[in-house]
């Protein structure tokens, strides 16, 4: 708990934080500013995990440890995405996800 | 207690006759296909023959009655507890007539066509063929149960179909061998009928069950009716109707004229001398069940033979082709057949009919084959079917001419030949039993005498004709079956029939009685005589006459114009009238339901098909907008209450 910052300015960052996530992986082409978006929708989700947990139910703990977990698969997801997107690279030279449709027909 | 079990191979060995002639197709030396079912009928024949010996001198009378000896027997297909179907072979006084006649006609066609048919594209196919439709024919008549027989039934009608349009690049044999094929069919289903009809109030299909006089089929007959007349009155009429088409009867007789565009040798074999007496003999099989719960079935097929049996032999007077001829001859002996088996009665005396029936059909095996093999000559001779392109061939031809002229004989009930001793049991039976109907057999006595030597006489005497190269007699593997079979024909008369086949097994005296006999010869002398003064010189005679009769004579040139009937009725009538407004609604109501649920789904689907453009970026676009709208949605509506 942060002393003077009350809970509703932190969701309206998150709230933000998502969207922009979402504004992200919606427009952008390129298939790692697409993943860093993704990035961003799963940290806004942790926050509000933690802040709920630190303002509401300061006696329990459980947030706090789902955000470790969101932390650390995201870190394994990002590795797991980047290993496919370097292949992809290598394999038909570009990044685009609009130019990615060998399998569409 | 003799071992039949030998029986089976007689329907083994032309079958695997007809697999080894028609499995390698060309590959084959066409003549070795023909040598080896030459081969396989001269050993299905010996056992015939064996047979018909230890059947009829041997070991097939018990206390004097012929017994009925099921040779071998398979259950092939259990509906029920009840109700099955054998395979299997029945040894009576028919059977082994019958097996005697097809085997030895079939060895006669076999022999005569190696020659006939020399170097014809499609030899082996031929005897291929031959071989399976002796197969089938024999099935059929060892057949131990109506169901067998009905599946040999329709074999013979696919090898009959098959033959008729051997020649398949011409459009006359194809449209004539669809006929026949089309036409049989269709009575067939009316024997289909008929058997499921007995089959259901009986719970059998087996002969000796169904013919058993002490059976309850005959003492306690089943008493539904529908439309007036007895259920089983229907299933024996219907039955008949299968007889009726396969036998050529009126009004199914349209096929058998047109058969004739086959090679002669099938003719011979097929539309003359077994195949269609099938109808005979299937009634012959079941004929105490006609006579006892059926009678008014009977009397149908009395009347139906004698009427065809008129109507073919007017026709056949004035027929100009050689084979049209003997074809509506054979109709009109077919007649006297079914006629003889209409008014015949069980046991003894009564059971005259039905023995001159089966005599009648021996006898008429002989020489109709006889004749057909003898036209077959003449046509191998001149090269065409016209007997306006014949005559004077005695003098090129005189064995032919003498066999025919035998044949003849025969078929016109001049004693001593074979045709005489049987035509006069039928006139015997029909006097005893229908004087309409006798006057109507010995009628056409005469008639049968005039139009076949309106025809012996036109071919191989009349005027000399103007041959392009002298007619020759044909070889000698074709003359041999005329000689045995104008042998069988003057011989075959003196069998003492009667003690062999009867109605009920029994041994019948047969004696000729000259006070109908002698009638019918003098009348068969002046229809002969009739030809004679028209035919042997060339006169204007015939012609006048012809044209006296004038429209009566083209009525009958023409087949009464049954064709025609038959051709509005099923063109316009059928054709335009019910088939045409079925296929309208089929096209424009079902079809086009079909055509339009496609056609919505079709439309829809162009329509929608952009959102699945493979886009993952659309896809969030749009499962974002869902999912806002979805919390808006329980947000407001939901959970401000």
């Amino acid at each position: 708990m942060i002393q003077g910052v009350p809970l509703q300015h932190i969701l309206l960052l998150t709230t933000l934080l998502f969207f922009i996530g979402v504004y992200g992986f919606i427009t952008r082409k390129n298939l790692f500013t697409m993943l860093m978006s993704v990035e961003l929708m799963l940290n806004a989700v942790a926050i509000n995990f933690v802040v709920f947990n630190a303002y509401l139910f300061p006696e329990n703990l459980q947030g706090h440890f789902f955000t470790i977990f969101i932390v650390s698969i995201a870190a394994a997801e990002a590795a797991v995405a980047i290993a496919i997107i370097v292949n992809v690279y290598r394999n038909i030279r570009t990044v685009n996800a609009e130019r990615i449709n060998e399998m569409k027909h | 207690m003799e071992n039949w079990s030998y029986i089976i191979w007689i329907l083994i060995i032309p079958f695997l006759s007809f697999l080894f002639a028609a499995l390698p197709g060309t590959k084959l030396k066409s003549s070795v296909s023909g040598l080896v079912g030459i081969a396989s009928i001269l050993s299905v024949a010996i056992l015939s023959y064996i047979t018909a010996y230890s059947y009829f001198f041997v070991s097939g009378k018990i206390d004097g009655v012929f017994q009925k000896i099921i040779a071998f027997n398979y259950v092939w297909v259990r509906f029920s507890e009840v109700l099955q179907i054998d395979i299997g072979g029945l040894l009576d006084p028919i059977s082994v007539m019958m097996l005697v006649v097809i085997s030895t006609i079939s060895l006669m066609v076999h022999i005569y066509s190696w020659s006939y048919m020399h170097g014809e594209t499609g030899f082996a196919r031929y005897y291929a063929f031959l071989s399976l439709f002796t197969f089938s024919m024999l099935g059929l008549v060892l057949a131990t149960n109506l169901f067998q027989m009905y599946i040999f039934w329709e074999l013979v009608g696919v090898s009959s179909f098959l033959l008729i349009g051997f020649y398949y690049e011409k459009p006359s044999a194809i449209a004539a061998s669809k006929k026949a094929f089309i036409v049989t069919r269709f009575a067939d289903f009316g024997f289909l009928l008929g058997i499921l009809l007995l089959a259901y109030y009986t719970n059998t299909f087996d002969f000796i069950t169904l013919t058993d006089t002490n059976g309850t089929l005959i003492t306690n007959p089943v008493a539904a009716t529908f439309m007036g007349a007895s259920v089983l009155t229907w299933a024996m009429g219907l039955i008949f109707i299968g007889g009726a088409g396969k036998s050529a009867m009126f009004p199914l007789h349209i096929w058998l004229p047109d058969a004739m565009e086959g090679p002669t040798p099938v003719s011979a074999l097929i539309h003359a001398a077994t195949m269609v007496v099938a109808g005979v003999y299937l009634v012959a099989r079941m004929f105490p069940v006609y006579l006892m719960v059926a009678p008014d079935a009977l009397e149908i097929v009395a009347y139906t033979g004698g009427f065809t049996a008129l109507f073919a032999a007017v026709i056949a007077c004035t027929q100009h082709d050689i084979k049209r001829i003997l074809a509506f001859s054979t109709m009109s002996q077919i007649g006297y057949m079914m006629l003889a088996l209409g008014v015949s009665g069980y046991g003894g005396e009564k059971g005259l009919g039905y023995m001159a029936s089966m005599f009648h059909l021996f006898t008429h095996a002989m020489f109709k084959a006889l004749l057909f093999l003898g036209a077959g000559s003449v046509i191998h001779a001149v090269h065409s079917n016209l007997i306006g392109d014949m005559g004077n061939l005695k003098k090129y031809m005189p064995i032919t001419h003498i066999t025919f002229l035998i044949a003849c004989l025969a078929i016109a009930g001049i004693p001593p030949f074979a045709g005489f001793f049987s035509k006069d049991e039928i006139l015997v039976a029909a006097f005893e039993h229908n004087k309409l109907l006798f006057s109507i057999a010995f009628f056409v006595a005469g008639l049968t005498a005039f139009y076949m030597f309106r025809l012996y006489f036109r071919v191989f005497w009349g005027k000399k004709q103007a041959y392009h190269h002298a007619p020759h007699e044909s070889p000698f593997i074709m003359i041999l079956p005329l000689i045995l079979l104008a042998v069988a024909s003057c011989l075959t008369g003196f069998i003492p029939f009667g003690k062999f086949v009867s109605s009920d097994g029994r041994e019948l005296l047969v004696h000729t009685h000259w006070n109908i006999a002698l009638p019918a010869i003098g009348f068969a002398l002046t229809g002969i005589f009739t030809a004679m003064a028209f035919y042997k010189k060339e006169t204007n005679a015939s012609t006048d006459i012809t044209n006296a009769l004038g429209a009566v004579y083209k009525w009958a040139y023409k087949k009464f114009y049954l064709d025609e009937v038959y051709l509005f009725v099923t063109k316009n009538i059928i054709f335009n009238g019910i088939s045409k407004s079925i296929a309208w609604f089929d096209k424009n109501i079902i079809d086009a339901s079909m055509d339009g649920m496609a056609l919505v789904t079709n439309y829809f689907s162009d329509k929608i098909k952009g959102a699945q453009s493979g886009s993952v970026q659309q896809y969030t676009w749009w499962y974002m907008a869902g999912s806002i709208g979805i919390v808006i949605f329980v947000l407001y509506f939901l959970m401000i209450k």
